[in-house]
């Protein structure tokens, strides 16, 4: 299945990267922030929305590392370049990122910084959109968002071009240690 | 028709701009839609949607009242009306209770129906689109073109001009700079604005759900930053049941943008927390404005299994020629037609139903399983009830159904028409007629008709008969496509009888909404058909099969004239075309053809009731395969020719290019030889290749087959 999400992923622009433990994902991302020129400055900062890949001691081991903000605002989300949140499924025959979105600062990362790295189990992942609505229901949560690759037009001139309003730029990281076996 | 109608399609077809952009549009999407869909069974996906919301139209207040009460029941205040302005002044009061002085806006075909960005400026509030084609035509001052595209027409140098002048520098065309010149001139004004409105692409009754798609991400930030949100849904976007919504985010996608899914789907089921901490105030309005109406009326109930895609528009013939603005302000295109009849009044539509070739392209592609020409038809057919039929059409119709002085003037026509005849063509018409010879020679009438030429076609007595039903083009103008099938059947073990009393079968009266003048032809042509005892009635002009074969019931049905139905019924049993029966002929070893023959390249031109009415298109491929030549397929080769019968006369400035781009793919095959099954299309594309000086033979696959058969 994880073969198939990446190519539909993909075909949408999205970057796709799957690594076994919670540290080599850890790893990759802060690798990937620095290249990317991660600092603690306007335009330049990362906002990593609350998630399970947080917990224990993950979000203790970053507090040094320089530029990385837990704490999400519009106004902190807004000026930042990445945003980073962690995702609960993704759909293998659309190469779709699912997420009960209810909590704002979840929107907020994802929607406004030019880069979102979005983290997913690779236990999320599902076959289907059918498969996803026995899995999660309006009943239990307020806002359901799906994501499928970067933001897009094709507005003038038919000519598509990425990133409009929400991120030019989708970088989705699967870890199997959140929950393996795919 | 109005002079300014007829203005506005003469600057539209003569707009290179427009015609450039949708044209390649419409031919990418084709191929892009296919791809889209591969491995999914579309006749089983739209038969689906169609089901759920046919129940969902069926059942509009129960699923309002279940809607709202589950949406009330999450926290969101939803208001129901009927009625536009009272939608316009809810909106104005919660803007105004809430201090609210700017709105951004995702886009909503729902919002422009109604006219609110004028009402709320009005009001001295400030209405930002967000959608990028929506915004560029608010800079612009204009109206969408297109349900999905609204800035379809306009090209990269105009939003560069709109978009220097907005942010007050000189930008380039380039397209990634434009874009992002939109991004940073938007952001500001979503985390600023004290209100979002958004439409709705689906309200989900039993979780009081909304579900948004876009590509740009604008109804994300629309729905998460403001602190209000209004969302306003057309009623018939209801849908009965979560499930329901699986279907519809699978086609509608695929349908509108040929994308597996749009870059953002939100489903939004009550208030959520604002950026601030504070809940979301969140307001759903259901407006039905005439729609519940529409739901009431058996043959319209079923526009409202519209999902909005404008697929319709992509495939249209006509809506890639003249682009979205001639039909109105609001909704264009097919559906566009029949919504803006409701929404707006019926009289409104009478000048754009008019564009409708009756092609059938959309009907074949719509997701909702809509049968759009035939409600169209159903328009004008109710246009002409309350209005009449314009004086010089009833002059016509009144001789069609007087069958002999109908034929009568068609035989003094041949004599008439001497003059400007030259060998098989009538190359100048005199003074306004001319029009009609623009662009394409009209065949002369033949000196005579078919009817009289029957009667001295010596043909063996056999068992089993055939009615030959001609059709007035083939009666009168190419009586040799006649004479061929007789050689082809008699070949077959067939007699065919010509009964003398048959007439014009009714298309071109029920084509412009004359239906009584139609029924007056089907009963004719019902007691002339079924005078005798016959195996088949055999037709070989695709648009008089789909007459004897579907209208003449539907007519009847149409008008409450019972009557006649089973009549019709038995007809209809009998009616076969041409290469149908000729295929099944061959395939029994009735009928052989000349074996091991090489004939060259051939291409074949698919006319639009027999490949999708009467479902009818690889019986003369195989056929003509058979008889030894080497099929060549053009591009578009079911896309219109743009005759459409009188259509090429009523507008001649639509059917001209349509036909240009039906030469042009003729002749990017290179095959010196094109058939086809329709004595209409023989007569336009002939006539457009005599015009343009070209060696390619235009002929009707039974003349083709008559030559190849077997001593």
């Amino acid at each position: 299945m994880y073969e198939q999400f990446k190519a539909r992923a993909e075909g949408v622009s999205a970057e796709v990267h799957r690594f076994d433990t919670r540290a080599a994902t850890l790893e990759f991302i802060i690798a990937f922030l620095k290249g990317e020129g991660l600092r603690d400055a306007p335009q330049y900062h990362a906002v990593w929305a609350d998630c399970p890949f947080l917990e224990g001691s993950v979000r203790k081991s970053l507090s040094e590392v320089a530029g990385l903000k837990f704490e999400v605002s519009q106004k902190l989300a807004a000026e930042a370049k990445f945003g980073i949140s962690q995702m609960q499924w993704a759909l293998t025959d659309t190469g779709t990122l699912v997420q009960d979105s209810g909590a704002i600062e979840q929107r907020l990362v994802s929607s406004l910084p030019s880069i979102h790295i979005a983290l997913v189990p690779t236990s999320g992942l599902l076959p289907d959109l059918p498969a996803l609505l026995s899995r999660i229901h309006p009943e239990d949560c307020a806002y359901i968002a799906m994501i499928t690759g970067p933001s897009r037009t094709a507005d003038i001139e038919r000519v598509l071009t990425i990133g409009v309003h929400g991120p030019e730029r989708l970088i989705i990281v699967f870890c199997d240690e959140l929950g393996g076996g795919n | 028709m109005s002079n300014e109608f007829k203005e506005s399609i003469h600057r539209a077809v003569n707009n290179a701009n427009l015609t450039g952009a949708l044209g390649k549009f419409s031919e990418a999407y084709k191929v892009n839609r296919a791809k889209a869909y591969e491995g999914i069974d579309f006749e089983e996906l739209r038969g689906r949607i169609a089901d759920l919301k046919s129940y969902a139209a069926s059942h509009l207040d129960q699923l309002s009242e279940q809607f709202a009460r589950n949406a009330e029941a999450r926290g969101a205040k939803v208001f129901r009306t009927n009625d536009p302005a009272r939608v316009r002044e809810y909106i104005l009061k919660v803007a105004q209770e809430n201090g609210v002085k700017s709105i951004v806006k995702s886009k909503s075909m729902a919002t422009e129906e109604i006219h609110l960005n004028p009402f709320l400026e009005k009001a001295g509030i400030s209405v930002g689109e967000t959608d990028l084609g929506e915004w560029i035509i608010q800079l612009a001052g204009q109206t969408p073109s297109h349900m999905v595209m609204p800035a379809i027409h306009m090209t990269r140098e105009e939003v560069s001009d709109l978009f220097s002048k907005e942010v007050d520098e000189r930008l380039t065309s380039d397209i990634p700079r434009l874009v992002k010149v939109a991004r940073e001139r938007l952001r500001p004004m979503f985390l600023e604005a004290d209100m979002g409105i958004s439409g709705g692409n689906i309200a989900v009754a039993e979780t009081g759900s909304i579900v948004l798609m876009t590509n740009e991400g604008n109804a994300r930030l629309v729905t998460s930053l403001p602190r209000i949100h209004v969302a306003l849904v057309g009623v018939e976007k209801l849908v009965a049941n979560y499930a329901d919504i699986a279907p519809i985010l699978k086609a509608l996608p695929r349908s509108a943008t040929a994308q597996l899914l749009t870059s953002y789907v939100s489903i939004i089921t009550g208030p959520t927390p604002n950026p601030d901490g504070s809940l979301k105030d969140l307001h759903i309005i259901l407006m039905d404005n005439r729609r519940s109406e529409m739901a009431a009326d058996p043959k319209f109930k079923q526009a409202l299994q519209c999902i909005r895609c404008a697929s319709c528009l992509n495939v249209c013939p006509i809506f890639r020629l003249v682009g979205g603005h001639v039909f109105g302000k609001v909704y264009t295109g097919g559906i566009g037609t029949i919504l803006t009849a409701w929404f707006d009044e019926l009289k409104k539509s009478e000048d754009i139903q008019g564009l409708c070739i009756q092609c059938g392209a959309c009907k074949d592609v719509c997701p909702g399983k809509i049968d759009i020409p035939e409600l169209i038809m159903e328009i004008r057919r109710r246009l002409v009830k309350d209005q009449g039929l314009p004086l010089m059409q009833k002059a016509i119709y009144s001789v069609v159904n007087n069958r002999h002085l109908f034929h009568g003037m068609l035989r003094a026509a041949s004599l008439a028409g001497k003059p400007f005849t030259s060998g098989r063509f009538v190359r100048h018409l005199p003074m306004f007629l001319a029009d009609l010879t623009d662009g394409r020679s009209l065949p002369a009438i033949a000196g005579e008709p078919f009817r009289d030429r029957f009667k001295n076609i010596k043909q063996p007595k056999l068992k089993e008969k055939a009615a030959f039903y001609a059709g007035c083009l083939i009666d009168f103008a190419y009586p040799e496509m006649g004479e061929a099938l007789v050689r082809v059947l008699n070949k077959a073990g067939i007699e065919v009888i010509f009964p003398q009393e048959q007439t014009c079968c009714g298309a071109p009266a029920r084509y412009s909404g004359a239906y009584e003048v139609a029924a007056g032809n089907a009963i004719d042509n019902i007691k002339a058909l079924l005078d005798e005892e016959v195996q088949y009635v055999v037709s070989a002009c695709p648009t008089c099969t789909v007459a004897l074969d579907h209208e003449f019931i539907s007519t009847f049905e149409s008008l409450g004239q019972s009557e006649w139905i089973p009549k019709a019924r038995e007809l209809a049993a009998k009616t076969v075309d041409f290469s149908t029966l000729v295929k099944k002929l061959v395939d029994q070893g009735r009928l052989s053809l000349k074996d091991g023959q090489k004939l060259g390249k051939i291409t074949y031109h698919d006319s639009c009731h027999l490949k999708r009415t009467l479902k009818v298109s690889e019986q003369p491929r195989e056929l003509l395969n058979k008889a030894g030549y080497e099929l060549t397929e053009m591009f578009e080769c079911d896309m219109c020719c743009g005759m459409g019968g009188s259509y090429s006369i009523k507008l001649p400035e639509i059917s001209g290019p349509i036909l240009k781009r039906k030469l042009h793919n003729i002749r990017e095959t290179g095959a010196p030889l094109v058939a086809m099954d329709c004595p209409g299309c023989v007569m336009q594309i002939r006539g457009g290749l005599d015009q343009d000086g070209s060696a390619i033979r235009v002929r009707h696959t039974v003349e083709l087959l008559a030559e190849q058969l077997e001593d």
